[in-house]
């Protein structure tokens, strides 16, 4: 789950990570307050995009009628999945330099990893390697001194410098493990005059783990759709085609999609309903699918934890209770396949066995509706 | 030979007591794993499908050592359980358990790493050395003796591919699940690896998808290290950008990780890329020794 800016801000701010001053606003007025209050200010659209630079969230004001203009201007912006309802308005800072440090989950050493650099800001991500200093952290030392040493030997800086990141980056560490953060990322770290400042504050808090954190609100930039899937544990992503599928694993759905683009079709979502789900669940992912009005049901069943007979069940009490009226393309192999056979047969769906089978079907359908 | 178990394999069975667990114990010893116990706090005394239970796993262990363990236990406890089989000597840990958080992980890897054992997951349906030993939950019948070695990051469409080789009577050596985690303690180099070392085992599919970085190390192992002949396929070609596919690993980011980057380096370390799961079998027969 991403956080809103103010929010990571709130928590550098409890670990003793400096932050700009600023204020929370939710209207030009309030924007032209808090300017009056702070001078020359930075007004910041608070949404989950990452380009929100780019597109014009973020605007410089040297007075309170310049706040409340730009201010006006930004919460009629629109960020795609969400308008802007909260800006966060902020002292302009005097910037030295523009650094970056980041913590973040690395999957090839399986470990957190410290990411700083002396090049921060909008080209981040063009910084070279050898200009982008990696420090893998085994967790079960914790971040050390001897870290800092060495990263900013790396980096080529000391003095003053290194004693700010010996302060900065044990704190970001903490919070990082503490929050069971995937992603936080302070880009721009400012250097000013005072020292170092976090600019900006990009926090990704790891969802298998955002039980442990009940105090954080709910932020989602998901669809209605999507959000609904998620109620019901379900995996689902909305695209743009007309064939609905529906798969047993991440792997296996990807296939399908693919597949389907294969033989020239196009699917309308990714939905993958998990191993072993029970016929309730499964009738669940059934009805949210048929909501969308899809104009064919594409369903690609290989049974290991999955039974094909639970699968056929829901399919069945979906068909019978709510009525499932457009064409269907069913392939059904594995745990229980001779049940589950049985009991489509009974509502008239003839399933398939081979995956090709069954999506060359789909397409076909696809084509004469 | 096969890689990581063999038939004389002693496994047991953390949270064996469960519905899944117990099912899932059934299931592995119609395929003649050697389970030699189960672990349930608060349930010693009990046999699940005649397997003793033990409170600990140290005290399954004083009974008798093994050397794998298969962790069915809901995430929020996964790490206790995995650290204590950890603690307690085991050097295969097998983790099915999905939606483990990241840095419960990252300590058990670490913990792991410090001990010199193996993790395979989180989030894996386990390993098999077809027709020796299975720790996992795939279907048995799709596991028979053969010549060619799979490694996978994700269960179901491994099951699809290795079903295809079934099919055209092509048996398996191992097949190893990675897990669809983004911390994940074995990765397509470390099985590769193990694989190089194994007589029987004569070629390798590997079975890949979109996201992190593990394909595209796969690719340079391969080009470097690598003798034996390889098939791929991988899956997300028509993901677009930045929609996560739901497992954590497969998402597109930065231009990395895509379809087309890990494609490319595979063709270029000479690893044929199979464009639909149907067309593997016949690729890997062509690339075993014997075929034309």
């Amino acid at each position: 789950m991403k956080l809103y800016e103010h929010l990571g801000k709130k928590l550098f701010f409890r670990y003793d990570i400096p932050i700009p001053r600023g204020k929370l606003a939710e209207s030009a007025t309030e924007a032209a307050e808090a300017a009056a209050d702070l001078g020359e200010v930075v007004i910041k659209a608070q949404v989950l995009s990452g380009k929100r630079g780019k597109a014009g969230g973020i605007a410089f004001a040297s007075d309170p009628d310049e706040a409340y203009r730009e201010a006006k201007r930004i919460l009629q912006m629109d960020f795609g999945t969400a308008g802007v309802s909260k800006l966060l308005v902020e002292e302009k800072l005097n910037i030295e330099q523009e650094l970056y440090l980041a913590l973040t989950v690395d999957g090839t050493t399986r470990r957190p990893v410290v990411l700083v650099s002396l090049d921060g800001g909008m080209d981040v991500e063009d910084v070279p390697e050898e200009r982008m200093i990696r420090w893998p952290v085994d967790p079960s030392i914790g971040f050390q001194g001897y870290m800092v040493r060495e990263i900013c030997r790396r980096l080529g800086v000391g003095g003053e410098l290194e004693k700010e990141f010996a302060s900065l980056i044990p704190k970001l560490y903490r919070l990082f493990r503490d929050r069971d953060a995937e992603l936080t990322e302070i880009n721009p770290l400012a250097l000013t005059k005072k020292g170092l400042i976090a600019a900006d504050a990009k926090l990704t808090i790891d969802d298998d783990a955002i039980y442990r954190h009940p105090q954080l609100p709910v932020i989602s930039d998901k669809t209605t759709l999507e959000l609904k899937a998620e109620e019901l544990d379900l995996s689902y992503v909305e695209l743009e085609g007309d064939i609905a599928i529906m798969a047993n694993g991440a792997g296996i759905t990807m296939a399908t999609l693919d597949m389907v683009q294969h033989y020239g079709g196009e699917p309308a979502n990714f939905l993958d309903f998990g191993g072993g789900a029970d016929t309730k669940k499964t009738a669940q992912a059934l009805e949210l699918l048929l909501g969308t009005n899809p104009r064919v049901l594409l369903i690609n069943i290989f049974g290991g934890i999955t039974r094909c007979d639970v699968v056929a069940e829901a399919f069945a009490r979906v068909k019978e209770t709510r009525g499932i009226d457009l064409p269907v393309s069913f392939r059904l192999v594995g745990t229980n396949e001779a049940e589950g056979r049985a009991i489509l047969q009974k509502v008239g769906i003839e399933s398939f066995t081979t995956m090709d089978d069954a999506v060359r079907h789909a397409v076909k359908l696809s084509r004469a509706s | 030979m096969a890689i990581y178990i063999n038939r004389d394999t002693r496994v047991l069975v953390q949270g064996i007591t469960g519905r899944q667990g117990s099912f899932h114990t059934g299931q592995m010893l119609a395929y003649g794993t050697k389970i030699i116990g189960g672990v349930s706090p608060g349930k010693s005394g009990q046999l699940v499908e005649g397997v003793p239970v033990y409170d600990t796993v140290f005290a399954a262990m004083e009974k008798e050592l093994a050397e794998a363990s298969v962790i069915f236990i809901p995430a929020s406890l996964a790490k206790d359980a995995a650290l204590e089989a950890l603690d307690a000597g085991i050097k295969i840990l097998v983790l099915i358990t999905e939606h483990i958080p990241l840095h419960d992980a990252m300590e058990i890897m670490a913990a792991a790493e410090a001990r010199g054992a193996t993790v395979v997951g989180p989030n894996t349906f386990g390993l098999v050395s077809s027709g020796l030993c299975k720790i996992g939950i795939m279907p048995n019948r799709y596991f028979i003796a053969g010549p060619v070695g799979v490694v996978s990051r994700s269960g179901t469409l491994c099951y699809e591919i290795v079903g295809h080789l079934t099919d055209n009577q092509i048996g398996t050596t191992t097949v190893v699940g990675l897990g669809g985690d983004r911390v994940v303690g074995l990765h397509f180099i470390d099985v590769l690896k193990k694989f190089e070392q194994d007589e029987e085992t004569k070629a390798v599919i590997l079975v890949g998808e979109i996201g992190g970085s593990a394909e595209e190390e796969a690719a340079a192992f391969i080009t470097s290290t690598f003798s034996k002949p390889v098939v791929a396929y991988l899956a997300g070609r028509s993901a677009p950008p930045g929609k996560r596919m739901g497992h954590a690993g497969a998402i597109i980011e930065r231009g990395r990780g895509t379809f087309a980057s890990k494609v490319k380096a595979l063709q270029e370390a000479g690893v044929a890329v199979a464009e639909l799961p149907a067309e593997v079998p016949k690729m890997i027969d062509s690339l075993l020794p014997g075929s034309n």
